[in-house]
């Protein structure tokens, strides 16, 4: 198999971003205001707004003649009745160096295979359960996390027989089975065991495709790009906008009766654009939050965006974030890396402080993860290889805060010159799956029974 | 072999435009109707003539002309521009097909991927062997899967395992690991040079790379090179079976009738071709019979555009494209897309948008908008708009009660042109993004 892409390109990000704002500036060419006219759509007040008080966020939800704001907020209030635990994931993708983040800088060895590329003793804090090991300085959000006993680290976690193909390895972690031809993600097999089939919102990714650990075989799940869901219809505005999306609706629903295999499935994913629509309604551009975020890119927007969502008491259950960055540092590692990690664990601590302040923080897990880690001796282009162990970190008020498996030395490593894994990546899975959602993980994650459960929790 | 016997009308020529290509264009589903069935496949199938491009021709935000070589994202509007204006709808339809069996992304070089595009445009519809030895030896499958780096001393396994699992056999049937290496070892010899400005360049066979020895491969024993894999594996029994139904696949939502099955093997076990089965597939009941099927998005979005006659005029239909799913060379792994995820809400959010985009081209305003239009004129309108598509009559019913609806609410005078003309806008992009317009 072939690497996957980078899938991050800034300029195609940047690109593409340039092209909706154009698209929407399009959308102000309307009818010019006369006097006992409605304000026109896209200015956001013909659509029927409400403020909830948790949180303090205005919602506005469209199409208010098939859903009134009383439906939504009962439907809210009754979503935060429920036990209410949400779980984000975050992937880090391309293969992040776990020699860096955690780093044995006194270590001859690591000396040895690192002449370049090693963190300098002192540069970062000190990790506390292993003095052997040291942050990278960009990484020292997360130390100040640990310290509050608020992270599991898993210093080096894999499977056995480590794919170092990209994709076939990030498949494996995304299904929570090394099975290429599963093609339902682990969160998403749990939404079809514990979720409902008319809440898309329960599994969202907010990457603007639908994460395929969240990929589900039955149960609708949403995927936004950070808060925004909108379908912007030229020259439709005000009363006959919302009338044209009670029409969208019912045209889906009519083909769902209809019998025909082909145009049900259309008619569905028609049904649940029109839910999710309503849910996120032209939920504010500018989310006020009780805390600075780092910037206003991508990742901090969408975690921004992500608190409030959960404020408004939206009925989410999983969610799913791409790090920012490529961490497939074949070569020039040391700037690229300090400055990716520095803006993901920037976001991060940001996040959690975040939810702390919000009063969230004891029912949000947020999940780090990466497909492998990378060879430790690094090659002769200033970069390193793909290797095996990669790490993950488990951050939230609920967590045990105690690492889990141990950093295994570099003095044996496995039959490809790579770091062995101290804790198996579906055993995590399983205990997040009993030990913060309840749920039987044996119907989940094959051969749940042939893993140890990790103590992740606290 | 069984054939279609029901009635030939606009609606099933219009089902074989989208399925054999991207739509018809005003009035071609109803004169290809006339042609009866197996006149109208074959002049999908046997096209006269060179290909020709009709209509205007594409440019960029500024006018300037494509640099699918070049810039991002031009590949990807080249080619939706040749979907949009051919003559020759299956040529292209077949290429798409094969770029998702073979699928390819950008290898850094684009023009390698210019040129495999153009091999499936060209050999797409000849003989599957000659297809699958000009892949193999294309220079970006062979940058794609490490066919380049695939030599004697370090043998890499990568197109191997796809040229079995993938491309003609199917996973795991009916070879072993050892077959994957020693298939390794017979393919290897492909190298190039690399160019710093330009990429991977010089692609050629340098028999010193190549393992000379003897390899054992599905039982037999020879000194194979690149062809006799490719041929151990057309010749493999599994094979045809697993040709017939992939390539059944893109055409008709269903499994392929056991009864069918053995004909279609007859069929393309007749010299590897390719024509004869497709033009089986497009005659076959079930392509009429059967369910409606989910247009790949890049179709849907051809479609619209040869709907209004209109070319490519912007560089949007890029990240629309991306949105609905399907970025053309860029298939998310080599597997191609996966059909089952055509649909989420962020894909029909990129479908909606392309409706959006393009219906907003021709807008309309109140001012001077007919005051009188009756809301069944208004559904009738929508519906010329884009060429009176095939609509079921619960869509049909659902659009006339909307624009009842409208009609209910214009109490006003402002209303009066003003409703009508949102109502206007408002029915075509519900029209084509309705599941009737999704499907074909």
């Amino acid at each position: 198999m072939p690497p996957s892409r980078p899938h991050t390109c800034c300029a195609e990000h940047t690109r593409a971003e340039f092209a909706r704002r154009t698209i929407a500036e399009a959308g102000k060419g309307l009818p010019t205001i006369e006097a006992g006219m409605p304000t026109p759509a896209g200015t956001g007040l013909s659509r029927r707004s409400f403020l909830l008080r948790a949180g303090g966020v205005a919602l506005s939800v469209y199409g208010a003649s098939m859903l009134k704001p009383q439906a939504f907020a009962e439907g809210i209030a009754e979503a935060a009745t429920g036990d209410g635990r949400v779980l984000l994931s975050v992937f880090v993708g391309g293969g992040w160096d776990s020699l860096s983040l955690l780093a044995p800088v006194l270590d001859p060895t690591y000396l040895q295979l690192r002449p370049g590329l090693k963190v300098e003793p002192g540069a970062g804090p000190t990790w506390t359960e292993d003095p052997r090991l040291q942050w990278h300085p960009s990484a020292a959000p997360l130390h100040k996390l640990h310290s509050e006993g608020k992270v599991t680290v898993m210093p080096s976690i894999g499977y056995a027989g480590a794919d170092q193909s990209h994709f076939t390895s990030r498949h494996y972690w995304e299904v929570g089975e090394t099975n290429v031809r599963t093609n339902t993600g682990w969160l998403g097999r749990m939404l079809d065991l514990v979720g409902t089939p008319d809440n898309p919102m329960q599994g969202l990714s907010l990457d603007g495709s639908l994460a395929p650990s969240l990929a589900t075989a039955k149960n609708p799940v949403a995927a936004t790009w950070e808060t925004e869901y909108d379908l912007w219809a030229p020259g439709v505005w005000g009363d006959v906008e919302n009338l044209m999306f009670g029409a969208f609706d019912r045209i889906g629903a009519g083909a769902v009766r209809g019998g025909d295999a082909g145009m049900a499935a259309s008619g569905n994913v028609m049904r649940q654009a029109n839910t999710l629509r309503n849910q996120l309604g032209s939920f504010p551009d500018e989310v006020s939050s009780p805390v600075a975020y780092p910037n206003d890119r991508h990742f901090a927007s969408s975690l921004k965006g992500f608190a409030a969502m959960l404020a408004a008491g939206l009925p989410i259950k999983v969610a799913s974030v791409d790090a920012p960055g490529d961490y497939d540092t074949h070569d020039d590692q040391q700037a690229d890396f300090a400055r990716n990690v520095k803006e993901t664990c920037d976001g991060l601590l940001a996040f959690q402080r975040d939810l702390e302040a919000r009063g969230l923080a004891d029912r949000v897990l947020t999940l780090v993860w990466s497909e492998f880690g990378r060879r430790p001796e690094e090659n002769g282009s200033a970069g390193t290889d793909h290797g095996a162990g990669g790490s993950a970190f488990l951050i939230g008020n609920g967590v045990r805060g105690q690492m889990v498996g141990e950093w295994p030395g570099l003095k044996s490593l496995d039959e490809d010159e790579n770091l062995r894994s101290t804790a198996d990546y579906r055993g995590m899975y399983c205990s997040l799956l009993e030990g913060w959602f309840g749920v039987d993980a044996g119907a989940i994650i094959p051969g749940a029974s042939n893993f140890a459960r990790p103590a992740l929790l606290g | 072999m069984p054939v279609y016997q029901g009635r030939f009308g606009t609606q099933q020529a219009e089902r074989l435009l989208w399925r054999a290509g991207f739509g018809p264009r005003p009035g071609e589903a109803g004169k290809l109707a006339r042609k009866g069935l197996k006149d109208a496949v074959r002049s999908l199938t046997r096209p006269r003539g060179k290909p020709r491009l009709v209509g205007p021709e594409p440019h960029d935000e500024d006018g300037l002309p494509l640099a699918p070589a070049d810039a991002y994202g031009h590949d990807h509007l080249w080619w939706l521009d040749r979907m949009v204006r051919t003559n020759q709808p299956l040529v292209e339809r077949m290429a798409l097909s094969w770029h998702d069996w073979f699928a390819t992304a950008d290898v850094g070089h684009t023009q390698l991927n210019l040129n495999q595009n153009d091999l499936f445009r060209r050999m797409g519809l000849g003989r599957f062997d000659e297809l699958l030895h000009g892949v193999t030896a294309d220079p970006a499958m062979l940058v794609w899967l490490s066919g380049n780096e695939n030599t004697r001393r370090h043998p890499n396994e990568n197109y191997a395992r796809e040229l079995m699992e993938l491309f003609t056999l199917g996973a795991g049937a009916g070879y072993t690991e050892t077959d994957v290496r020693e298939q390794a070892r017979a393919l290897t010899g492909w190298t190039n040079d690399w160019d710093d400005n330009i990429g991977a360049v010089n692609f050629r066979f340098e028999p010193k790379s190549w393992d000379a020895g003897p390899k054992t491969i599905f039982g037999h024993t020879g000194v194979f090179n690149w062809q006799d894999a490719c041929n151990l594996c057309l010749e493999h029994p599994a094979h045809a079976d697993y040709f017939v139904r992939k390539l059944w696949s893109y055409f008709i939502p269903k499994d392929v009738p056991k009864k069918s099955l053995g004909p279609l093997i007859a069929r393309y076990r007749n010299g590897y071709s390719i024509r004869p089965v497709v033009e089986s597939i497009l005659m076959h009941p079930l392509f009429y019979e059967g369910p409606r099927m989910v247009k790949p998005p890049v179709v849907q979005i051809a479609g619209m555009l040869r709907a209004k006659k209109s070319g490519i005029w912007t560089e949007d239909f890029v990240w629309i494209s991306a949105d609905a799913g399907q970025l053309l060379f860029d298939p998310p792994n080599v597997s191609g897309w996966d059909e089952q995820r055509w649909l989420d809400t962020a894909r029909i959010g990129g479908r909606w948008s392309a409706a959006a985009r393009l219906t907003e081209q021709f807008e309309v305003i109140e001012d001077g908008y007919p005051v009188k239009e009756t809301p069944k004129e208004a559904v009738a309108k929508a519906w010329r708009f884009w060429g009176k598509p095939t609509l079921s009559k619960r869509t049909e019913m659902e659009l006339q009660q909307f624009a009842n609806r409208v009609e209910g609410i214009i109490t006003e005078e402002w209303h009066e042109r003003s409703y009508r003309a949102l109502r206007q806008n408002a029915l075509r992009i519900l029209i084509a993004t309705s599941p009737d317009f999704t499907t074909a």
